[in-house]
């Protein structure tokens, strides 16, 4: 395990009836797991709108973690077949958006199996550890970029025919509080 | 002039089905000269008088199926293109718009302007006259006479257009007219993937800096029907606040993604409304890239398809059981 002396801000949606009993299991068990992970209990996987996904990984969370009953074994019968579209629509989605689709995972795990619980949830904050904190839209310089976009960039996509051509954050105008905090000294953005 | 006469007989023809309609319709809504010869605006015709205000030509770029949200209850006529019948076909498969309130006079379209790229090839402020033949946009302006190519300077998906003719309609005005492409490609797509996942997402920070968040996408979208609940307003739950962060510019055009899953037809009225110029149907495209491959389904082609996310199977064919591979 590499760098797992800082804690991430991973956010896991749990069922209430497989995955929250299976992550008690695995506590009654004293495994010892992860601390990066802040569980939120959902009645069913179905529950969970894809916005909230979205939401967190937008608002500070470096990675999200549905999990519910397995398919076929859902206490509302159907909650998570419909999950799971949802669900694999959102991770195909993410790349568009900048965002790493794996920050963004959903799993299956039922009320016996704390192991293969302590088991995924090591894994899966390894890989949030290993992907590094997640890019922030914070707040650029809010009059330059105005004028940014007022005055170079209102005709048609200018973007579109190069891309990324100086997308670079370290762009004079697009200074942002992360390149500030990164000429601070590393890992200011994290010291959160 | 083949092209002409063609396009005088098909107003006669529309003009004629809309006259036949009337008196059993509130309006018909259609499309009208707009403050210049570049532009139409749509038009209520509401009687005899109102007939001659009617045109079509590649000017008409709304979708007037936006307005029928607002206007459902109302019996009313519809003057649609091709792309625009498909935003009907999903608000009657979402039922949020009566059949037979709706009279639908369809015209086959072979593709509109895009305003950002015509006004990049020429200062159109004060164009006086527009004439569009073959292959060619003449426009008379105070300088002179300025020939564009049709193709520069049509929207990005009239060039990708494979629903040229309307796919419901009361009233087909005019020939058939074939498809520009038979699969859509998403070579846009592609090519943006390429970027790095760091590049994408400082490509949409810089993007998202100039959203003025005036909501003109939303607006404009004819599936975006929850306009008087919508979350971007609502403060319980309080989704979005009104800080005008870049946070909340970006969360707002993903939730419009995401909310569009699986019913997003393509229109571009979103990019096309957008005042700053912003990508934003790249969101849309993308979304339906996956459903395609996914699922195999495509929005707003047939009235009684089920939603693929309204449904599900015990085993899916794409899905790959997550959880296993890592």
């Amino acid at each position: 395990m590499q760098d797992m002396g800082r804690d991430y801000r991973i956010i896991g949606f749990l069922c209430n009836w497989c995955s929250y009993g299976g992550a008690d299991a695995a506590g009654v068990a004293r495994f010892s797991q992860p601390t990066d992970l802040r569980i939120i209990r959902v009645p069913c996987s179905g529950r969970v709108d894809p916005m909230f996904v979205a939401k967190a990984l937008l608002s500070g969370a470096d990675g999200v973690l549905v999990s519910g009953c397995h398919p076929r074994d859902c206490h509302y019968t159907e909650g998570n077949l419909y999950a799971r579209r949802r669900l694999e629509m959102l991770r195909r989605f993410l790349p568009i958006i900048g965002v790493d689709e794996r920050r963004f995972e959903y799993i299956w795990v039922s009320a016996s199996e704390g192991s293969r619980w302590r088991d995924m949830v090591t894994k899966f904050t390894e890989k949030i550890h290993e992907l590094g904190p997640m890019p922030r839209m914070a707040e650029a310089a809010r009059t330059l970029c105005v004028l940014d976009g007022m005055l170079g960039h209102s005709l048609a996509q200018p973007d579109m025919s190069q891309p990324g051509a100086d997308a670079s954050p370290k762009n004079g105008a697009m200074l942002t509080l992360d390149d500030i905090a990164g000429l601070n000294g590393k890992g200011g953005v994290n010291g959160r | 002039m083949d092209g002409e006469k063609a396009a005088v007989d098909r107003m006669a023809e529309l003009r004629a089905a809309v006259a036949l309609e009337l008196p059993n319709v509130d309006f018909v809504l259609g499309y009208g000269r707009g403050f210049d010869p570049l532009h139409a605006t749509p038009v209520a015709v509401r009687g005899e008088k109102d007939l001659a205000r009617l045109i079509f030509d590649p000017t008409c770029v709304q979708n007037l199926a936006t307005c029928l949200y607002g206007l459902r209850g109302k019996r009313m006529g519809l003057v649609v293109k091709g792309c625009d019948s498909r935003s009907v076909i999903q608000l009657l498969q979402e039922k949020i718009v009566e059949r037979e309130n709706l009279v639908i006079f369809g015209l086959p379209c072979d593709g509109v302007l895009d305003m950002a790229k015509v006004r990049v090839a020429a200062d159109i402020t004060r164009v006086r006259e527009v004439r569009f033949e073959e292959n060619q946009v003449r426009l008379l302006l105070p300088g002179g006479e300025t020939v564009l190519s049709r193709r520069d300077v049509l929207a990005d998906k009239c060039l990708r257009c494979r629903y040229p003719n309307p796919l419901i309609h009361d009233h087909m005005i005019g020939a058939e007219l074939p498809a520009q492409s038979a699969e859509d490609t998403y070579a846009d797509i592609e090519a943006f993937e390429k970027l790095s996942t760091q590049e994408r997402f400082d490509f949409w920070k810089r993007q998202m800096s100039r959203c003025i968040r005036c909501y003109a996408c939303r607006n404009a979208c004819p599936l975006c029907v929850c306009k008087h609940v919508c979350l971007a307003d609502s403060r319980e739950p309080h989704w979005l606040s009104s800080e005008a962060t870049l946070q909340e510019k970006w969360l707002f055009q993903v939730m419009h993604a995401l909310h569009l899953a699986g019913r997003c037809t393509e229109c571009g009225e979103c990019q096309r409304s957008c005042p700053m110029g912003i990508p934003i149907l790249l969101l849309k495209r993308k979304m339906n890239r996956e459903l395609k491959d996914i699922f195999n389904y495509e929005a707003g082609v047939s009235l009684d398809a089920v939603p693929p996310l309204h449904t599900f199977l015990m085993e899916e064919d794409k899905i790959k059981d997550r959880g296993l591979l890592w």
